[in-house]
């Protein structure tokens, strides 16, 4: 139907502002990436090197132990706040008094900045000053150290991260949710079929592009996360929450490192790229070709 | 739909809003004590309230230049990507575009890229290659809201395209029929029914644009500097002025739970699609 003239039309504004702000200074970083360039360090100068940064990494423990952890942290997050935020979505379709203003207050976390949520979780979990710590050693005898614990510092990354960004999953999914035809709910409860029945076979199948979307943001969201691990841990202890978002900060601004920096992003990029190509051609494009 | 139990639902929901309040209330406690009784044993109950950090923050016309650009900056870049957004995921989903399961993968990509290694590269782009003569993108708003479409307008696009591609093309096609233009269609048809997803991806864009910090803090000096940018100013190294970090928190969340309340009446908006599909 119409024109597909009208159709470029539509998409082109979309394409020129992600050229001019996507694919310039992809290109430019994929060419300091093959540079040896430190431009406060000893010799200034941008210097060609070939592949040896990417040389470099691959036997990097560092960032492979960065890597590491954050798909960790990836995991445990983005599906923790799928099921969490799918169940609410479904909470909120159904009626209760108060329901307006539970929804919002449900969606509050989101509108703190997360430098915001770094600092208070900080000082929420700081053992001897933080509330949380406090009152798991008065009631449960538990100990809990960020400062010293792997353990208890990646828990608290992943909890925070939980409520600072279900909110999210539970808008996306519910707006899903409520523009979903009803009669095959109807025609499925007449030909009595259970609860988890009509879930599988139904709302998943229909909201699954919805879901899929929402994994993707999520989880590259999780794999660029800044500000507000830096603001909980620092990355500490040790390395153990220093995830790739952080550590490609702690080369590229204490350390000035670009070249090498621009080499790991180049990286991460791609393992993203390609960890969403696979996930979105195995579950999403199968059933997209079907329908067009 | 099912059975259900409305005492319980409101239970379970008060339990899950102290979940959520809590951080906000701590942060609102943070911002009410001096300095000093930071650094004490916690309690849950506040004693006194200290309000000279309220006092500090709203005198300070800084900082009400930085809440107006913040304002300008997420509510244009919200409106802008969503705009954009509806008109492209429209063209994904009714036109049979060449390659365009790839154009719709490759926005995605653009949300991807790690910011701290692209500030260099944005940051020659808006000081010396998009540059007018004298103009520069460098600290403008626009500059701002032109930057924040790199990573909200994937989102946007990735978050309404199922919505629009759930609305039956059947609609479009008797509407075509009946004589009505593709502006007509995108107007009358498809967006009152594509309600609920363009609020969400307004709703959620806007948060993205608002809470940004990193590309705020690289390509803004004055001008166009924005609020979560002017708060972390007080994050030093010398130490965090916690109790004027958090009023200005606090403070923020205002304005921001005015767009929200306004904006998010219009998700449940669409609960007629079942009967419009008769």
């Amino acid at each position: 139907m119409g024109s597909n003239r009208t159709g470029w039309l539509l998409l082109a504004p979309t394409l020129i502002i992600l050229g001019g702000f996507g694919i310039v200074p992809f290109i430019y970083v994929l060419w300091v990436s093959f540079h040896q360039w430190n431009p406060f360090g000893a010799n200034p100068a941008m210097i060609y090197n070939g592949a040896d940064n990417f040389r470099r990494l691959v036997f990097d423990t560092e960032f492979l132990q960065s890597v590491w952890f954050t798909m960790q942290f990836g995991f445990f997050a983005v599906v923790s706040e799928i099921v969490i935020g799918y169940l609410l979505a479904q909470l909120l379709m159904r009626d209760f008094p108060g329901k307006s203003i539970f929804r919002t207050i449900h969606t509050l976390p989101l509108i703190v900045a997360p430098i915001v949520v770094g600092s208070v979780w900080r000082l929420m979990t700081t053992p001897s000053i933080g509330i949380i710590p406090y009152y798991l050693n008065h009631w449960f005898g538990y100990q809990m150290n960020i400062g010293s614990s792997a353990t208890a510092a990646f828990v608290t990354t992943v909890v925070m991260d939980i409520w600072h960004w279900t909110p999210l999953v539970t808008l996306t999914l519910l707006a899903a949710i409520v523009g979903l035809p009803k009669d095959p709910f109807e025609q499925a409860q007449i030909d009595g079929a259970n609860r988890w029945q009509i879930f599988w076979h139904i709302t998943l199948p229909m909201i699954r592009p919805a879901i899929l979307a929402t994994v993707f943001i999520r989880l590259m969201d999780a794999l660029r996360t800044v500000d507000e691990i830096w603001m909980l841990t620092g990355g500490g202890p040790g390395a153990a929450t220093r995830y790739v978002g952080l550590h490609i900060w702690k080369i590229v601004f204490p350390k000035t490192d670009y070249g090498y920096g621009s080499a790991i992003s180049v990286i991460v990029l791609y393992l993203t790229l390609v960890m969403c190509w696979l996930l979105y051609v195995g579950l999403v494009a199968p059933r997209v070709k079907r329908s067009t | 739909m099912q059975k259900n139990n409305p005492v319980l639902m409101t239970l379970l929901w008060i339990l899950l809003s102290l979940a959520t309040l809590f951080p906000i209330y701590w942060l609102f406690v943070i911002s009410v004590k001096p300095a000093v009784d930071l650094f004490t044993t916690p309690s849950i109950i506040l004693e006194k309230v200290y309000w000279a950090n309220y006092a500090k923050v709203l005198t300070d016309t800084t900082l009400r230049r930085y809440m107006i650009n913040s304002l300008i900056i997420s509510s244009g870049n919200a409106l802008l990507v969503t705009t954009l957004a509806f008109m492209a995921c429209y063209a994904l989903s009714r036109y049979n575009l060449a390659g365009k399961e790839n154009i719709f993968f490759w926005t995605i990509t653009n949300r991807m890229a790690p910011a701290a290694v692209f500030l260099l590269p944005f940051f020659l782009l808006f000081t010396q290659v998009f540059a007018i003569g004298d103009y520069k993108l460098y600290d403008t708003r626009i500059g701002m809201i032109l930057l924040y479409c790199t990573f909200n307008l994937p989102f946007a696009i990735w978050t309404l395209r199922p919505t629009i591609d759930g609305i039956p093309r059947e609609l479009d096609e008797a509407a075509t029929v009946d004589g009505a233009s593709t502006w007509q269609v995108i107007r009358e048809v498809v967006f009152p029914l594509a309600r609920p997803g363009l609020a969400v991806t307004l709703i959620l864009t806007w948060v993205f644009a608002w809470n940004e910090f990193l590309l705020a803090a690289t390509l803004t000096s004055f001008n166009a500097r924005t609020i979560t940018t002017g708060l972390s100013e007080y994050v030093t190294t010398t130490g965090t002025e916690w109790g004027t970090m958090a009023s200005i928190a606090i403070i923020t969340l205002i304005p921001a739970l005015i767009v929200f309340t306004v904006v998010q009446r219009h998700i449940i908006a669409g609960l007629t699609f079942g009967a419009v599909k008769e």
